[in-house]
């Protein structure tokens, strides 16, 4: 099984050196993806999902960002260990990532077709006529309608939608598609699009046999698209599962108040108000080394305060950090 | 005939506009940055063909009709005090405003980029040391730089643009900078960084094209200003040297005849003024059509 993960981060922290003091943006993260496997990394905005992207992406904007410590594997080989040369040349090859705003995420003076034929040439070493000819391609692989018309298109004259499945094709044009980075794909785009863009990605994910990490904070994404989930609060992954032991028996009581606040929970079936978690989430400066949920939990006790949890194992690959996981009834 | 349009209307939407093609149609509407261009057109034509325009050899002197008023034919604009034609004398004089407005703002316009995009870019140390620099050439008076720059390079035509283009580029190196500061942090960028797109083109190829809309403004006015600074620092003496049929140097040498032959002064002063107006006109209407705060 061990050699079957496709990424493997193991301990990473990574901090943030701002004017007040030292945000630990993540803290002792460990996650993995095997190939071809989707995982959802769940959390609420400023948990460190993107901060954890943009790590194993190499793109976290240093100063102020610092990765401390870890090590992430990507195909057997530690990423963090190489010049800014290799990993230049392993980005938007073996890695790719499609970001949250299809708006702005593509160059607004460039006809699209030109941008994906930027990959062909840079990554293949094409010719510029064949590389618009890889670039049709794509577009209709990604089911753009008329893709000989749209590559002349420039961005703006693109709907969010279309925008999204061009960034999927640039993702996607890559020699070996090993992994892709999908960093909250569908915030912005309405829920119909949002539906037929990742109906595409997964029909996409299962032709080339690639791994997906896919961000987001909405948990009907992660029912419908992930076979692994992570939970991260605060810059700590505090739960993880596969899909379907986290929707039926989650055992942290900030995963069982994410699940909670979803509209299509059973629970709202006769018009119930929407169960908010209380309280907001702490401040990354004045963190202590206790449960980060702590001051917003329920159940916290004086242990929470001081100690972060130990990994519980409860069966299954299903692991938690809560001092009180299993104990607790929600 | 509500179908035709329609039909029309996608088509061209189809048709593939790139942004700066949008925006010369909507150059176009706009009447007084037309106005403007179309000065411009007329001045450039004169320039070019002023051997065909010219009525007179700019340069012949003729002791007999010194200071002929205007409308004395067929010295429509009259003869200054060595006998010269004037109108002769504006239409070439028009080649070397156009050349000098035209290369002082190329030197400004391409090195002040230049600067603001490699401090923007990189940031740290880079920024800082080129930004002080800037600042303290910011400092200077701008007449009193040219001045200096020119005193020690010799009055003569090229130092007074290779002057003016210096003492102009902390404009566009500044321009530059802030423009690039705000589209580094767009997300395309960081799509392109995340598809191994290395520095040197991300800066060039992404970057730079998305950042010409304010320097394109820039530079339109700064023609306009090159040329006013270039007949002042000829005024002064240190541009064009006589007998160059020099717009500034033109007033300036018959200015003590503003009394008695004012056409000598006037009209080199009217053509500044023309072409001076052309180039803020349009440099005002491509503003308007950029600057995404004036758009619906």
């Amino acid at each position: 099984m061990e050699n079957n993960k496709f990424l493997d981060i193991k301990g990473l922290n990574v901090s943030f050196y701002t004017q007040k003091g030292v945000v630990r943006a993540v803290r002792d993260l460990d996650l993995w993806i095997n190939k071809g496997e989707t995982l959802a990394l769940v959390g609420e905005s400023g948990c460190g999902k993107s901060v954890t992207a943009s790590s194993i992406i190499r793109l976290i904007p240093s100063p102020p960002g610092k990765i401390e410590s870890g090590e992430i594997f990507l195909d057997g080989q530690d990423i963090l260990k190489l010049s800014e040369e290799e990993m230049q040349k392993i980005r938007g090859d073996k890695i790719s990532m499609i970001f949250q705003d299809p708006m702005t995420s593509l160059n607004p003076v460039f006809k699209i077709g030109d941008q994906i034929a930027e990959i062909f040439i840079t990554h293949y070493g094409l010719k510029k006529k064949e590389a618009l000819e890889r670039a049709v391609e794509m577009l209709d692989m990604v089911k753009i309608p008329s893709p000989e018309k749209r590559v002349k298109s420039y961005p703006h004259q693109l709907s969010g939608g279309m925008r999204q499945r061009v960034m999927i094709a640039m993702a996607l044009a890559s020699p070996h598609p090993g992994i892709m980075i999908a960093d909250e794909p569908t915030t912005a785009l309405d829920v119909t699009i949002q539906a037929q863009i990742l109906d595409l990605m997964k029909e996409l994910q299962e032709k080339i046999q690639m791994s997906l990490l896919l961000i987001t904070h909405d948990m009907g994404v992660v029912a419908e698209m992930a076979s692994r989930v992570a939970v991260m609060y605060a810059g700590r992954k505090v739960e993880s599962a596969d899909v379907y032991s986290i929707f039926e028996k989650p055992f942290h009581p900030y995963t069982v108040g994410l699940l909670n606040s979803m509209p299509s929970n059973e629970k709202y079936k006769h018009n119930a108000r929407l169960e908010a978690i209380e309280g907001n989430v702490p401040n990354l400066l004045e963190i202590g080394d206790g449960c980060p949920f702590e001051n917003r939990c329920k159940y916290a006790k004086d242990i929470c305060r001081n100690k972060f949890p130990e990994i519980k194992d409860m069966g299954n690959n299903h692991h938690v950090w809560c001092h009180f996981a299993g104990e607790l009834n929600f | 005939m509500s179908f035709l349009k329609l039909f029309k209307s996608e088509n061209v939407a189809n048709n593939s506009e790139s942004i700066w093609y949008e925006n010369w149609q909507l150059l176009k509407k706009n009447k007084s940055a037309m106005f403007g261009l179309y000065i411009i057109i007329f001045f450039v034509l004169i320039a070019i063909f002023a051997p065909v325009v010219a009525p007179f050899d700019p340069y012949a002197q003729n002791i007999d009709i010194r200071k002929l008023p205007f409308f004395s034919w067929p010295y429509i604009l009259g003869t200054d005090d060595f006998g010269r034609d004037i109108l002769s004398r504006i239409i070439y004089g028009a080649r070397i405003s156009l050349v000098i407005g035209f290369i002082s703002v190329s030197i400004s316009l391409i090195f002040g980029s230049f600067i603001g995009l490699i401090s923007g870019f990189y940031g740290g140390w880079i920024d800082k040391i080129s930004m002080r620099i800037i600042d303290i050439m910011l400092a200077f008076p701008y007449i009193l730089l040219t001045i200096v720059i020119v005193a020690l390079l010799g009055p003569t035509l090229l130092n007074a643009m290779i002057a003016i283009g210096i003492a102009r580029l902390p404009q566009y190196a500044r321009i530059m900078r802030a423009s690039v500061l705000a589209e580094k942090a767009a997300e395309y960028v960081e799509a392109e960084k995340s598809l191994g797109v290395g520095n040197v083109e991300l800066m060039f190829r992404s970057i730079l094209p998305n950042c010409l809309a304010p320097i394109i403004v820039q530079a339109t006015l700064g023609v306009g200003s090159a040329i006013i600074e270039s007949a002042a620092l000829s005024f002064l003496g240190l541009g064009a040297q006589p007998p160059t049929p020099e717009w500034g140097l033109m007033i300036a040498s018959a200015r003590e005849f503003v009394s008695s032959a004012w056409w000598i002064v006037t009209f080199p002063g009217i053509a500044i003024l023309f072409v001076v107006l052309g180039f803020n006109l349009l440099g005002d209407g491509i503003r308007d059509v950029l600057d995404p705060r004036l758009k619906d």
